[in-house]
């Protein structure tokens, strides 16, 4: 679920950089999936969540996963704030349960669950832009330890307004009337959106299989000049070198301030087409989780689709495929995908 | 087999005391920690009892040698007071060369700021450091700066599971060989928004909780921190470390029943307990002690009750809850409840179930109401929040 609408086979093809400080995901019709008087009452990340997990299981022809992980940096802020309006404004009086049970930053991976009766394992990360990422390691170990033979992760988060206004205030985001991109970005702050991005991650290799996800490192802290080393260090654990990246994907956003962590990293696998994709989706705490995305569907047809490519260098045939992300210096992840 | 993963510090702060032996005197003298709210202005003060630690956020900062300008939320505040004791009582020095990491948990994150700043956020500069406070995973952020862990961070919100569950992946991480050490555990301060949620549910209770009994009202909420220190064995024998206990099972499920409800059989807290078991390779008669979930809410006791029937069948261990002490401290209730579990196996003791005066016309479960000596060579201790998530940890003697 993106700001470009549902994942679907044409999706890169139709897909139109945004360039608004912040742009809500095209929300699809929910009512095969949830009963009406539901959609009424949920927020849009808890069914933003619940569309983008049924389509990865459909996609995978799975009816109910072992495990369901969630990563989400604000969780179900809309609630939240909503609950909160209400002490505030009421000076705690007249309230109802319903916005506080839904505040709770597990209701996406709860509610999936519910609907599943899916009675496994189930877990929420809510570490900022590495809340998905936990997910994924999370879920790697376990099938790894064959603990579980299929794992749900996915990332989740919503725009709600005044935490919206208040990351503007403070220019993280940029300010309403500002119109750039990524590529034309000269303001402070970046574009912000929501979004949900699901994945069925196995432990076989199926007929649907898009790509092996080999390994994911996460790192709070680290100085851009220690980010290549970091990188080496990672590949290196994993039998390779920098020169055997074919494709990296990375976090560009525009970020003026920021974005200098990613061009040591361009140098130095040297052989990398260079992909983003916030310029599609958007910024928000767990938008990295459409990066797999990216490199599966990348896996998948073994070429980048002209909108993804960042830097023009000759393509040459795709195995190994780097992520990389960090927001604002801190919360640094790589993963690790493998063609299959 | 996992292979074991060491517990080699713990640190907590509570209502009942702000370190491990004023935690444990208090336990071992029925020195419960429940009082009106005395921190903040709520219309609900003179309604509900609470487990409030009593230290300003002022008093917190100097404790902690902050600047006075800082942008800490008490969340914040309280997590760091409890993960630098672990850390001392592990006898670290940070940073060092081996691979550290955190996994905290909160439910409430920075709301106690967010709600005392929402509105004038918007054109308060001197407030404005707060904004990047809200999100649960600031709290996670200042204790890794304030302790100077660089590497592996992050942050678990699973309701009133949640440090159940930042204990547990810790332990994965350990396992697996992706960290020799980490510090694990959660932190939750009260909060306007806490109290109301939880009111209009209507399981406050107005009087002392009063966990697994008969007549019991609802819960008394709390806050509080507490960490433990893990560590992989190779650690401990390269370091010749003191271990206080080992984490020997875990186990995660989903009830699937009810965003806030546990169902009637307590289904998913009696698969979370048996998976637990599994993975430490005991069997039921082998546990000494529960630290039971034991909110005192009418529809939690019962359910879990079922459950640990369920579980054990006709022979149920001594079980209490010790909520009655702490109030439910949320996200750190797990936390603590570990910190109580290592102490009840390190000093061969049971802690009493306080409050307790009639049976569950439903169910034959009676909770260890008095202090009872004797060995424990393993604890169960249980972990349930909303979303129907249930987390079982069992701690066994070093």
């Amino acid at each position: 679920m993106t700001p470009q609408g549902i994942w679907r086979p044409s999706f890169f093809e139709e897909a139109v950089p945004i360039d608004s400080p912040i742009t809500a995901a095209i929300q699809p019709s929910y009512k095969a999936l949830i009963p009406p008087a539901l959609i009424r009452r949920m927020s849009r990340g808890i069914k933003m969540g619940i569309f983008a997990a049924q389509q990865a299981l459909d996609e995978a022809g799975v009816s109910t996963p072992e495990a369901i992980i969630v990563g989400t940096g604000l969780g179900c802020s809309e609630d939240s704030e909503k609950f909160l309006r209400t002490i505030l404004d009421n000076d705690e009086q007249f309230l109802t349960p319903t916005s506080f049970i839904q505040s709770t930053h597990n209701t996406v991976a709860a509610q999936i669950a519910l609907r599943l009766a899916c009675q496994g394992y189930n877990f929420t990360y809510v570490n900022r832009s590495v809340s998905f990422e936990s997910g994924m390691l999370d879920a790697m170990l376990q099938i790894h330890s064959g603990e579980v033979a299929n794992v749900l992760v996915g990332g989740v988060d919503e725009i709600s307004d005044h935490t919206y206004s208040l990351l503007q205030r403070i220019g993280y985001i940029k300010p309403d009337g500002v119109n750039e991109s990524i590529k034309t970005s000269q303001t402070q702050g970046v574009n912000y959106a929501e979004g949900a991005t699901f994945f069925l991650l196995s432990g076989e290799r199926t007929a649907e299989s898009y790509a092996e996800l080999v390994d994911v490192h996460i790192i709070n802290s680290v100085g851009e000049d220690e980010i290549t080393a970091t990188i080496s260090g990672f590949l290196q654990g994993n039998g390779l070198t920098s020169h055997d990246i074919d494709i990296a994907i990375l976090g560009i956003n525009g970020d003026k301030a920021f974005d200098s962590y990613y061009f040591p990293v361009q140098e130095q696998l040297t052989n990398a087409d260079v992909l983003y994709y916030k310029h599609l989706i958007g910024q928000y705490d767990s938008c990295s989780a459409f990066a797999p995305a990216v490199a599966a569907t990348v896996a998948k047809h073994g070429a980048a689709q002209p909108i993804l490519r960042w830097q023009g260098r000759p393509q040459r045939p795709v195995k190994n495929i780097l992520l990389y992300n960090q927001y604002r210096g801190k919360d640094h992840s790589l993963l690790l995908v493998r063609t299959c | 087999m996992n292979p074991r993963v060491a517990i080699t510090g713990v640190g907590i702060i509570s209502s009942i005391g702000n370190s491990v032996e004023a935690n444990l005197s208090a336990l071992l003298n029925k020195r419960p920690g429940i009082s009106r709210v005395q921190n903040f202005a709520t219309t609900q003060k003179d309604s509900i009892w609470v487990g409030e630690v009593k230290l300003t956020n002022a008093e917190l900062v100097d404790m902690l040698g902050l600047p006075h300008s800082n942008n800490f939320t008490r969340t914040a505040l309280l997590g760091c007071y409890a993960a630098k004791q672990a850390v001392q009582s592990a006898g670290i020095t940070l940073p060092n060369d081996y691979r550290t990491g955190i996994i905290s948990s909160t439910s409430v994150g920075g709301m106690d700021y967010t709600e005392r700043y929402f509105y004038r956020y918007l054109d308060d500069l001197s407030v404005q450091p707060y904004i990047t406070s809200h999100d649960a995973g600031d709290s996670s952020h200042k204790i890794a700066d304030y302790l100077g862990i660089k590497g592996f961070v992050s942050t678990i919100s699973t309701a009133c599971s949640s440090a159940a569950n930042a204990i547990m992946m810790g332990a994965r991480l350990v396992q697996a060989g992706r960290v020799d050490r980490i510090i694990v555990g959660g932190t939750d301060a009260l909060s306007k928004f806490t109290i109301n949620g939880f009111k209009t549910l209507m399981i406050l209770s107005d009087e002392f909780c009063k966990p697994f009994d008969n007549n019991r009202k609802g819960l008394n909420l709390g806050e509080a921190a507490a960490y433990l220190v893990l560590e992989s064995e190779q650690v401990v024998k390269k370091e010749k470390k003191q271990v206080l206990a080992y984490l020997s099972g875990y186990g995660n499920a989903n009830d699937a029943f009810h965003q806030t409800a546990s169902s009637d059989n307590g289904e998913g807290a009696y698969l979370a307990m048996r998976k637990a078991l599994e993975v430490a390779g005991l069997s039921p008669d082998e546990i000494g002690y529960i630290n039971v979930h034991g909110t005192a809410t009418p529809n939690n006791d019962l359910s879990e009750g079922r459950a640990l029937q369920r579980a054990f069948g006709d022979s149920v261990p001594l079980f209490s809850s010790t909520k009655a002490f702490t109030g439910h401290t949320l996200a750190a209730a797990a936390a603590i409840e570990a910190v109580y579990s290592i102490l009840s196996i390190r000093n061969e003791v049971v802690f009493p179930n306080l409050n307790f005066d009639t049976p569950m016309s439903e169910i034959n479960l009676v909770p260890q109401t008095e202090l009872v000596y004797r060995p424990i060579k393993h604890v169960l201790s249980n972990s349930f929040g909303f979303g129907g998530n249930c987390s079982t940890l069992i701690f066994s003697q070093a």
